[in-house]
């Protein structure tokens, strides 16, 4: 009894529930995937569900082109959301909240309903859906996460640093590119991973924007796992899983505080 | 004229991410089947919302929505409260490992969260359902509350929590007494955080929801929209959650401004009477 006590009493063990909670919900899961992707239907290990993949023309080719929307729209994101977080980080602090927080509100509207009224957008122009509205689509949901992350590391900026380069006689345009764009690095690097991430893996935004015309990657996962295809949806989601880390490898070495502080709220 | 330019800009953005809104708001007040298709100016969808006229199914779901995001939203608060205090405490090499352990959900994207989740659930042998989606729930929300107590714990001057066990308080007295007030505020954001995720999340929740036709509003929008058409009452719906958030955003915001304003006044005070020493 009295070790019992002993136990509760040291902080360190408060961790254990939870260590315990992510052994079985998040690390074991993981290890169940990995598990699925590298077995056929009937046991045993083996590659086929990665053979059928490189095989199969379609799979394949939506998850390059799902990486080339997702890459758009990251641009379009940076793009549009560089100016915005710039001018934004410009204004009196108290008219900034404002404005930043009128640019978070939308994503408090679920998602689906926000793509289900951009449909309502396009019939309402007459404009046709396809990959444009899918990629406005995707832009106008994820624009706050790459204007936020800016935002907020062009804020944090010592802006003495802008004054010292202006005394020193650099022109507007070099105070830009040589101050201000180096510093704003570790925004732009999580704007990014937080833009490209989810739109790489989004699956019901792109049904209900293109009347199914047009699949992306997540989609045809999700369809794989919906048809009792778990082994070869586990490999498909192993595959994403790859490039996810892949690109979160790239953040990390370029900024990893930057990922830390500019994550939203 | 460059102020001109940059206003303009930040007006234009903001119109692109309203109008699809400002159409759902505008078609709330009409009665017609078809978002886009104004037949008059009427409250009924209002009316049907609140007077339970829907079908019951949607009712059921906005139900199991903030049930959900409820029970998730605390469970995840006291596990992640109850582990950060630990991962605190811990030697720095553990701590990493849990660290990144504790990450994965954030890194990952819903959809292999949901996988994941679904292969651990139909190997456990386990019928999904309502307990299973609170389960994922709480995995994806608990890291997000690990993350916003962490920083309160690790500002912290650690040696208040010795000085109460120096001043005879028991180390669970001291937790109570000492840790938890100052970690108040790291724990409230952090439970609106997780009802946020929670309510808002579709991706986890369409893979552990089960066969039994447990829906929440995301799942319900997606068959919804599926079927060819958004239930129109949910444009009132929306209407009127984006109206409270909007409330609530504005209050907030207002008092912090007035705060502002207030350590403004203070500091100018302070600034003139130093001059005026001079």
């Amino acid at each position: 009894m009295r070790n019992v006590i002993k136990f509760i009493s040291r902080r360190r063990s408060w961790s254990l529930p939870y260590v315990l909670f992510m052994a079985v919900f998040i690390v074991v899961p993981l290890v169940l995937i990995m598990l699925y992707a590298f077995q056929a239907k009937g046991g045993g290990f083996s590659l086929e569900n990665f053979e059928r993949f490189i095989n199969q023309p379609e799979a394949a080719n939506t998850f390059i082109y799902s990486i080339g929307i997702a890459l758009i729209t990251t641009l379009i994101c940076l793009v549009l959301g560089y100016p915005a977080a710039y001018i934004l980080s410009r204004l009196k602090p108290s008219n900034a909240s404002l404005v930043v927080m009128l640019f978070i509100l939308p994503m408090w509207i679920n998602v689906l309903v926000r793509t289900l009224a951009t449909v309502a957008l396009f019939d309402f122009l007459t404009l046709p859906l396809g990959e444009g509205a899918l990629i406005f689509g995707m832009v106008y949901n994820f624009l706050p996460f790459m204007i936020y992350p800016i935002y907020n590391v062009l804020q944090k900026m010592d802006h003495s640093l802008i004054e010292a380069a202006e005394d020193l006689g650099a022109t507007p345009r070099q105070v830009f590119t040589r101050v201000v764009l180096p510093l704003s690095v570790p925004g732009i690097v999580s704007g990014i991973m937080m833009v490209f991430m989810p739109t790489i893996s989004t699956f019901a935004i792109s049904e209900l924007l293109t009347m199914n015309n047009i699949k992306l990657f997540g989609t045809t996962i999700q369809e794989n796992i919906n048809n009792g295809m778990w082994h070869y949806g586990a490999a498909l989601s192993l595959i994403m899983l790859v490039i996810i880390g892949i690109t979160s490898l790239f953040s990390d070495s370029s900024s990893e505080e930057g990922a830390n502080e500019g994550g939203l709220l | 004229m460059k102020k001109v330019f940059s206003t303009t800009y930040l007006i234009a953005l903001l119109v692109m991410l309203y109008a699809p809104i400002v159409i759902i708001a505008i078609f709330s007040f009409t009665e017609s089947k078809v978002l886009g298709n104004w037949t008059g100016f009427s409250t009924e969808l209002y009316e049907s919302l609140f007077s339970g006229g829907v079908n019951s199914s949607l009712v059921d779901a906005i139900k199991n929505t903030f049930v959900i995001a409820l029970v998730a939203a605390t469970a995840s608060t006291a596990l992640g409260t109850v582990a950060a205090i630990g991962i605190n405490d811990l030697r720095y090499r553990k701590r990493r490992v849990v660290n990144f352990v504790n990450n994965i959900p954030i890194l990952n994207p819903d959809i292999i969260t949901g996988i994941s989740l679904f292969l651990l659930f139909i190997s456990l042998g386990v019928t999904q359902g309502y307990t299973t989606v609170i389960l994922a729930h709480i995995t994806f929300c608990t890291p997000y509350v690990v993350l916003s107590v962490m920083p309160r714990l690790t500002q912290m001057n650690p040696n208040i929590y010795e000085a109460a066990l120096d001043l005879g308080a028991t180390p669970l007295q001291a937790i109570r007494r000492v840790i938890i007030p100052e970690i108040r505020p790291g724990m409230i954001s952090g439970f609106i955080l997780a009802f946020t995720l929670s309510i808002d999340d579709f991706a986890v929740t369409i893979f552990t929801n089960g066969t039994d036709g447990l829906e929440t509003l995301s799942t319900y929008i997606y068959a919804d929209a599926r079927k060819g058409g958004l239930t129109p009452e949910l444009r009132a719906l929306s209407t009127i959650i984006l109206v409270v958030v909007l409330v609530l955003l504005i209050v907030v915001n207002y008092r912090a401004r007035r705060q502002a304003r207030r350590a403004e006044a203070l500091h100018d005070e302070a600034n003139f009477k130093k001059q005026a020493r001079r």
